[in-house]
This record gives C-alpha cells, structure tokens and sequence, in this order.
C-alpha cells in the first residue's frame, strides 16, 4: 500500500545514516537537521505513548472479565453445598433447596439440541466441503451465516409460534429445537473446515484403494477431522448451554423434577435470570451459586475443546 | 473407535431421557397415580401464598402443581389459549377477553383477599410513612418528585424527610396488582382518571419497570429512595417499608390481616346470588378498611375437558378454600368469609367435565 | 484376499447405491438451513403480519407503546436499540482495536496467549451472567457514585444527557455492559484480519524508518481496514441482538429521553418482557418487532461478512 498509494501522513526526512558524516553546510540543511532530531525525539515519544496506551487498552479489556469473576466466586460460592446439586428449590421463605432440576434440564435440553443440532451440522459441513461450488452450497453457507447472527430472542419466539403453539404447551422440546437451530451454523463451519483440512491425497488415496466416495468420505476424512469437529460440537454447546432467552416462552421452567419431553422443563441460565431479579435474598444467593456452576460448565466445556485439538487459531500466522 | 464410544453414549443417554419422559408421560394420559401434573400461570400477587400450598398440597396428595408467576395478564392469557390448566389472576377479566377463551366459559374462584401496599426505601425513617390517596396520585404522575416536599411534610408532622429524589418504580408486565392499585387511584384521584387511568397495563407518566411483584419489590429495595407498589407478603418477606394509607373514613390503616377483611366484608356481603365473583373491593367503606385490598381469583373452564385433571384441580381448590386458611393468614392475605367461601365452593361444584 | 474380494463384491451397482444415498443425505442435511431459515421468516411473518397489515410501516415511527389502549408503537424501542448499540459501539471499537493491536504487534509471545484467552473468555460468559453481575454491582455504582459525581460537575452536570433521577437502571448501564460484551467480537475479528496482513507491509513502513506504532496506523491498519470495519458491524450486529443482560439493567419503559440516566427499552427486551402475556394485537404487534429485528439483524451480518470477505479475498499482495 505504502508502494502504491504515496507516502504515508505526515513529513518523513530520512534520518541520518550511521556512519556517514554530515557534510558541513549551509544553515538551512544544519536547520533541517536539528528539525529532524527534534521530530524524530517526538516520534519516538509518541511511539512510546502508543504502546503505553495498548497496554492499557488489553489492561482495560481484562478488568471487567476479573470482576466478574472474583464476584461470581465471592458470591456464588458460599452457596453451593450439596443440597445445591441434588435438590429442587425450596418454596419461598423455605430454608434449603437447590437447583439440580435446572442442572439436570440443562443438561437434558443441551442433549435434545445435539440430536438435531449435530446431524444437521456435520452433514451439511460435509456437504459444504465436497460439493463446495455448487449453488446449494453457495447460498447454504450464506444461509448459515444468517442464521449465526439471529438474535436468539428471535429463534425463541419462532419456536413457540412453531411448537408451544400448536402443541398447546410448553416443552423441553421446543427449546430443544430453538437450540438446536441455534447450534447449527456453529456445527456447521467448523465441520466444513476441518474437512477442507484434511489433505485430499488421504481422501485420493481411499479411492484409490476402491472404497466407495460414502465410504471415504465417512470413514476415512471425517473419521481423520472428528477430533476438530468434535471440538466445534463443544463450542457449540458451550455457546448454548448459557443461552436464557429462546427458554423463556419454550421451557417455561419448572420447580420440581422434570425428565418429560412435552411438558416444561427448568434451565441453569433461566432459573438463574428468574432468581436474579427476585427480592428474596436466599434466591439471589442461590442465583450466584448457579451462575458460578453455568460459567464453570461452559468454561470446562471451551477449555476441554481447546484441549483436544491443541490448536490455536491466528497467532504466529504470518 | 472414539466414534463408537461417543454413539454408544449418546444411545444410553436417549435410552435413560425416553425412559424417564415416559414415566412421566404416563400421568398425563389420564391414567391414576401420583406424580400427575397440573400447570398453572398468573398472577404474582399470591404466589407467596400459592407457592406454599402447592408444596404442602404435594406432600399431603403427592399432586404436582407447577405455577409460572408470570403476571395476571401472562395467566388469561395462557388460560385462554389452553395452553395451562388454569390460570390466576387478581384482575377480573373484561367481557371481551371473556369472549375470547378458547375453551368456553370461565369460572373466576375467588381464593383470598390480599392487600396491595405502598412499599419504599427510606433508610433514614422509623415510623411508617403516612400517605394519602391523593399524594401517591400525584407521585405516580410525576408531580412529585422530592421526598422531602411540602405536601408529603403536612401530613408527617415531626418526620424528618430526607432530600432524595423520589425514584418511582412500576410494573412492566401486564398485572391485576397494578389493576388494583390503578382501580384504586382512579377513584380517588380525578387527574389519575383523566391520565392513565385503570388497567393491568397503564402508560406510567414516570419510574422505572420491574416484572412482577418480585421485580417491584427488587427495585425498591435496591434504590434508596425508592417507592413503589407490590402485594403485602413481598414488602413483609423482603423487609421493604410500608406506608399507612388514609381510607375513605379518614383513617390512617396499616395493610393487616385485619384490615383488609374488614374492606372484604363490606363489599362481598352485598354480592348478588348469581355474582360470577368478579368484583372490585378498593376504596371499601369502613373505619378500619384498607382502602387498596382486593380479591384474587383461580380461573378455571367450566368445561374440563380432561376429567382426570379437571378433578384433580377442583379437589385442590376445595382443600385450599377449606384448609388453606391458616397459611393465609400467616402470610398476611385475608381468607374470604366464611359465607363467601361456601357459595364459592358452590360455584366449584358446577364444574363438569366435557365429556 | 478377502479385502479385494469385498471390494470386488462392493463394485457397480451396489457402490453406486451408497454413494447415492450419501449424496442425498448430506444434500437433504444441507437443504435443512435454508429450510429452516424459510420456515422461520414465514412462522414470523405470518404471526406479524395483521399487525403490518393494520398499520402498515408506520407501526415503526409511532412513538406511543400502550398495548393497554391498542397502540404500538416501537420507535422508543428501536430509539433504545439504535442508541445502546451505537454507542456501545463507539466505546468498544477503539478498546478493542486496542487489544488486537496489542496482541498482533506488541505483546511479548509469553503475554500474548493469556491475554488473548481472557480477552476471548468474555464472549464465552453467557448473557444472563453479565445481567446478574450487572444488576448487583454496575448499577449501585452508577447510582450511588457515577451519577452524583457527574451532576456534580459544574456545566457538565447540567446538560440534558445527564438529566432525571438517577435509578442505575438506564440507557448507560446497557451500554456499559455491550462495549464489555461486543469487545471480544470486535477484536478476534481485528486480530485475525491484522494478522492477515502481509509481512512485507511492516517491513517496508520499517525500512522507511517508521516506529512501530506508525507502522500500525499507516500501514497494517489501513490495510486491514475493511475487515476491521467488518469485525464492529459484526459487533453492532451482536448488540443489536442481546437480549438477557439488557433487559436486565436499562429499566424496560417504552419512552424516548434525552437523558443516559433515564431507563429505556430496546427490540429484544420489548419482546422478552411482553411476550409470554401478549394476546391476539398485542402479540401480533411483538411478532412483527421480532420480524423487524430478524430482518435489521440479516442485513447488518451480511453486510459485515461481506467486508470480512473482501479482505482475505483481497489478500494476494
């Protein structure tokens, strides 16, 4: 660019070269000197300056991360117990209680999405990176793109026009669905790019060998991407587990045990949005406890997804 | 081979999960036994109250009643929509929203009556704060806007006002507390009547939203300064500060047990024989009547259409008119009288199911 | 050998058949998303349409959100919309901006994966915990300390954007929290596209005798410049979206004021708020802000993407 389009802003004499002596000359060129040291020392400070100012930018990024999360275990931990994990609330008032059926429905509703999810995921990742030029493709990946950026309120109410609506209640697996959607796209790039990174003389080499393209594509390259895809899957589920809106006209919550599909269903984040912004303080202390619980979940998922591909995306890749 | 491990996982975790819905499952096909669920959503007004009797009703009956506090506008709608098996309210549903239940004709099943207080957060007093009708009018509109003002000061002799600004909060969701609190502004303040006037939802001149009597209660209980309107058991469990109202004899009333039977008894004394229940009891006549009190009621179809549950509901609707007195009263709402409470049970009898 | 028998057997019509079926099954996978994207707008569409039908437009310039009497009107929740995400926007690009420089030029390689890590850490917290944390320590502050401080300034103090009581719940408290949670998009974006850019850029501003820094702003940033654009749009597009920490803290009241301090509403948290009571007008009014979102949310992506794309296409030099 600096080739092309001129010099960049702002005059730039070149400095003086070590080693070679200034010729002595008229004042004017001895002015022009002094004026290029005096700027050059500017430059230099500014430069200075700048890197100060990076570092307070990162310093600044990272503050509001600490926060929350020295207050999440300051908050949070002196409510968990083991009745936290093994019971369901307590009525208000009530002494006790916990939210293992928000754990547990979590849990239930994070396996309903998969199930729709990841099949319709990996399969279109794989249909994206073999059939990459045709227009299916071309207006899929698109399509998946928009479907990434849908506010998740959005997908929410879709799924109860969908589901709750015409079912006549609320459900484990309308939200099942709505995540599920939301899951998609997410599956969906990272299978076709790790699909595209197996080399294609192992895919040639299969043919070659006189498997079947089914037999090649499934057994040998996906087999050979599943540790990246199975990372994308995790990620994709990290993303969700913690996801409140699509729940609130889908699961509805509940207070007691709930393994059913058709009726409601509690959730870590919804309980944890309900209890938030009740008055009573043993359910703020418990909204503490289970934020603390959702963000270790999501966090061991991430970090064990990062774990298992070792990868690391952008740095170093000049 | 990891591939297989994880198939294999996700099979028996599909297995247990089918497993486990169809347990449940089971119940709602009409068949007997415990564990059966009944869905019910509505009003936050008595959810202290419901939320306590579904768990004693559970461990007496083993009967699962699942409530989603969502605001009396949230329970006719999803009563309407069938999409719950009843719904709560503790604003009377209009004739138009009447007309529009899918599954015919609605019962309203008075429970008990509770007290809307004004609830605020003013560290510095120790008294209750005396209010009239007029005042948290003109608070409400905005007209108001400094603790420490003239007309609040007339009416507290000796109470040191602070110099806060007053941080006015109000329902965001569609609400029959804030029907009854509108009903009752409305009536006493011709300026409130003209302006937003009385409905569950209103256009609040000023303050700040929370959802449900929960979120009412959360707010005022954060900001100092605060004022706003909730049902009695939240400002009483939450330890929010509650003002003394001036009635229509001029009294100051606190919100007690007392009080707002006295503004019942009045009232529902006067009921027709065919009353279907849905009457206003603000502003009631009487020395010691708390002037914002009012009924909630259990909406439920006339017409069951699944007699196992319709049985199962009207059965609990019977224990807690009969047997849920004494949990009432201690958490501060009123149980009907005595007379009232037997022509509702009356009116539970002429549920049928549709088939 | 019974491999090449298998293989043998497996030949012609029987290989054919498999294939064939792994075709049409990964086909039908991938003909899932688009379905589903065109199921999704008609479900919306459908449920909002008689409010567009009754209204037309104009239901988005009405400035009076009043289910109660019939009104429904989403300027003030666009106007909440609009604003938050502008100006969180406006904090959070030069923050992260900030970072990705930080990260792609200066840090030392022993900084540099921890600091990314945390930095990517904050898109993974979900919503609703920003809301909590939001609720219980970015509000009192606001309330008891920020806006008592700036009132206290004299001129400043009085200026309209400053004005009403101050409940926390506001405008600026929403903000506060989506420059915190757009930073981490913005930046991975700009990381990746600064990282993009090709070596000899830096080397020849270098051999010209630049600093480092006027390196970075002369020669990798404008370089990179459309893919960073693509990576704030992209943010814009987030916060647009959010839903569960905003509706948490900007107070949820359907008016348009002048004021930071003053509570407000956006799109996602209207719907969040109203949905599960909405009726009949009420609820097709709430479907059609939600089909507005989707379609507001669609062009803002794509048009992000697009811009994203055109930098890595436009990488050969």
């Amino acid at each position: 660019m600096i080739a092309t389009t001129g010099m960049p802003s702002g005059t730039r004499p070149e400095p003086p070269r070590p080693g070679h002596r200034t010729p002595d000359v008229s004042g004017q060129q001895r002015t022009a000197a002094e004026r290029t040291v005096r700027t050059l020392r500017r430059r230099r400070i500014v430069n200075r300056i700048m890197v100060g100012v990076m570092y307070a930018a990162a310093l600044l990024a990272i503050i509001p991360l600490l926060l929350i999360l020295t207050h999440l275990v300051r908050e949070g931990a002196s409510s968990l117990s083991i009745a936290f994990f093994t019971q369901p609330p307590a009525p208000v008032g009530e002494p006790g209680g916990g939210m293992a059926n928000a754990i547990v429905g979590t849990l239930i509703l994070v396996a309903t999405a998969s199930a729709i999810g990841l099949p319709v995921g990996i399969g279109a990742g794989l249909y994206l990176a073999e059939r990459k030029e045709t227009k299916l493709a071309l207006i899929t990946r698109f399509l998946s793109d928009v479907l990434n950026g849908l506010p998740s309120i959005v997908m929410g109410i879709f799924a109860w026009q969908f589901i709750v609506r015409p079912m006549g209640s609320f459900s484990a697996i309308s939200a099942g669905v709505a995540l599920g959607a939301m899951m998609i796209p997410l599956v969906t790039r990272s299978t076709e790019e790790m699909i595209r990174l197996v080399p294609a003389s192992l895919r040639e080499a299969a043919l070659a060998l006189g498997y079947s393209r089914a037999r090649t594509s499934l057994a040998i390259v996906l087999r050979t991407a599943l540790p990246g895809i199975v990372t994308g899957a995790l990620v994709a589920v990290a993303r969700i587990a913690g996801e409140t809106a699509p729940l609130l006209f889908t699961a509805f919550g509940s207070q007691f045990w709930s393994l059913a599909l058709d009726r409601p269903i509690d959730a870590l984040p919804l309980r944890i949005f309900y209890y938030a912004t009740s008055p009573y303080p043993e359910w703020r202390a418990l909204a503490w406890a289970g934020a603390l619980v959702l963000i270790g979940i999501v966090l061991v998922i991430s970090l064990g997804a990062r774990y298992v591909t070792g990868a690391r995306r952008g740095f170093g890749a000049d | 081979m990891r591939a297989r491990s994880l198939a294999l996982a996700a099979a028996i975790l599909v297995g247990a999960i089918a497993c486990g819905g169809s347990q449940d499952t089971q119940g709602d096909a009409g068949q007997e036994g415990g564990g059966t669920d009944l869905t019910g959503a509505g009003a936050t007004f008595p959810y202290p109250l419901y939320s306590r009797w579904f768990s004693d009703y559970a461990k007496q009956t083993g009967v699962r009643i699942n409530y989603g506090s969502l605001g009396s506008g949230a329970g006719i709608r999803q009563v309407s929509e069938e999409t719950v098996d009843f719904g709560a309210t503790d604003s009377p549903m209009t004739e138009k929203e009447l007309a529009a239940a899918k599954g015919g004709k609605l019962l309203h099943i008075p429970m008990v009556a509770g007290a809307v207080v004004v609830a605020y957060n003013l560290p510095e007093l120790t008294q209750p704060l005396r209010l009239s009708g007029e005042l948290v009018a003109d608070i409400f509109l905005g007209e108001i806007v400094r603790w420490d003002d003239p007309r609040i000061a007339a009416i507290n002799p000796g109470v040191q006002l602070p110099s806060r600004d007053i941080l006015v909060v109000h329902r965001t969701d569609g609400s029959g507390t804030t029907f009854v609190f509108t009903d009752y502004l409305t009536s006493i303040s011709q300026a409130w009547a003209n302006g937003p006037g009385r409905g569950k939802q209103v256009r609040w001149p000023t303050g700040l939203g929370g959802k449900g009597n929960e979120g009412v209660a959360a707010q005022v209980q954060q900001m100092p300064g605060a004022i706003g309107y909730t049902e009695v058991a939240f400002a009483g469990q939450t330890g929010l500060q509650v003002a003394v109202i001036r009635n229509q004899a001029r009294n100051y009333v606190s919100p007690s047990v007392e009080h707002v039977q006295a503004a019942a008894e009045g009232v529902l004394d006067q009921l027709p024989p065919d009353t279907d229940f849905r009457v206003s009891i603000v502003n009631a006549p009487g020395d010691s009547a708390y002037p914002i009190a009012a009924l909630t009621w259990i909406l439920l179809y006339q017409e069951q259409k699944d007699p196992a549950r319709g049985a199962r509901l009207v059965e609990f609707l019977r224990w807690a008119l009969t047997e849920g007195g004494d949990q009432a009263s201690a958490l501060e709402y009123a149980p009907l009288p005595s007379r009232i409470a037997e022509r509702v049970l009356e009116r539970l009898d002429s549920v049928q199911s549709a088939r | 050998m019974s491999e090449q028998s298998h293989t043998a057997a497996f030949d012609g019509s029987e290989r054919q058949l498999t294939d064939r079926i792994y075709q049409w099954l990964i086909t039908g996978f991938a003909l899932c998303i688009p379905i589903l994207l065109v199921i999704i707008s008609l479900e919306i569409g459908r449920a909002g349409w008689p409010t567009f039908r009754e209204q037309g437009a104009w239901f988005l310039f009405q400035s009076t959100w009043d289910p109660n009497n019939g009104e429904y009107g989403v300027l003030p929740a666009i106007f909440g919309t609009i604003v938050s995400s502008l100006l969180a926007l406006l904090l959070a690009t030069p923050l992260a901006l900030g970072v990705a420089v930080f990260l792609s030029e200066f840090a030392p390689p022993w900084l540099r994966t921890p600091v990314a890590f945390l930095v990517d850490l904050l898109a993974a917290i979900p919503s609703v915990i920003y809301g909590l944390w939001g609720i219980y320590f970015l509000l009192p502050l606001l309330r008891e300390y920020v806006a008592p401080a700036i009132r206290g300034i004299p001129l400043v103090g009085d200026l309209p954007i400053f004005a009403g009581p101050a409940y926390g719940n506001s405008l600026l408290a929403a903000v506060l929290i989506l420059t915190i949670m757009i930073l981490p998009y913005i930046s991975a974006v700009s990381r990746e596209v600064l990282l993009a850019v090709p070596r000899s850029q830096r080397e020849a501003a270098l051999a010209l005798g630049a600093t480092r820094w006027e390196t970075i702003r002369d020669a990798v940033v404008p370089y990179a410049k459309s893919g960073i654009i693509g990576g704030v749009i992209l943010g814009l597009g987030r916060a647009i979206g959010e839903t569960m920490a905003v509706t948490m803290l900007i107070g949820n009241v359907a008016q348009i004021r002048a004021s930071l301090f003053a509570p407000a509403y956006t799109m996602a948290a209207l719907i969040a708020n109203e949905f599960n009571e909405a009726t009949g007008d009420h609820l097709s009014a709430l479907m059609a802000v939600g089909a507005a979102l989707f379609v507001i949310t669609i062009i803002v992506n794509a048009i992000a993407r697009w811009l994203v794309w055109r930098v890595s296409r436009g990488n050969a030099a």
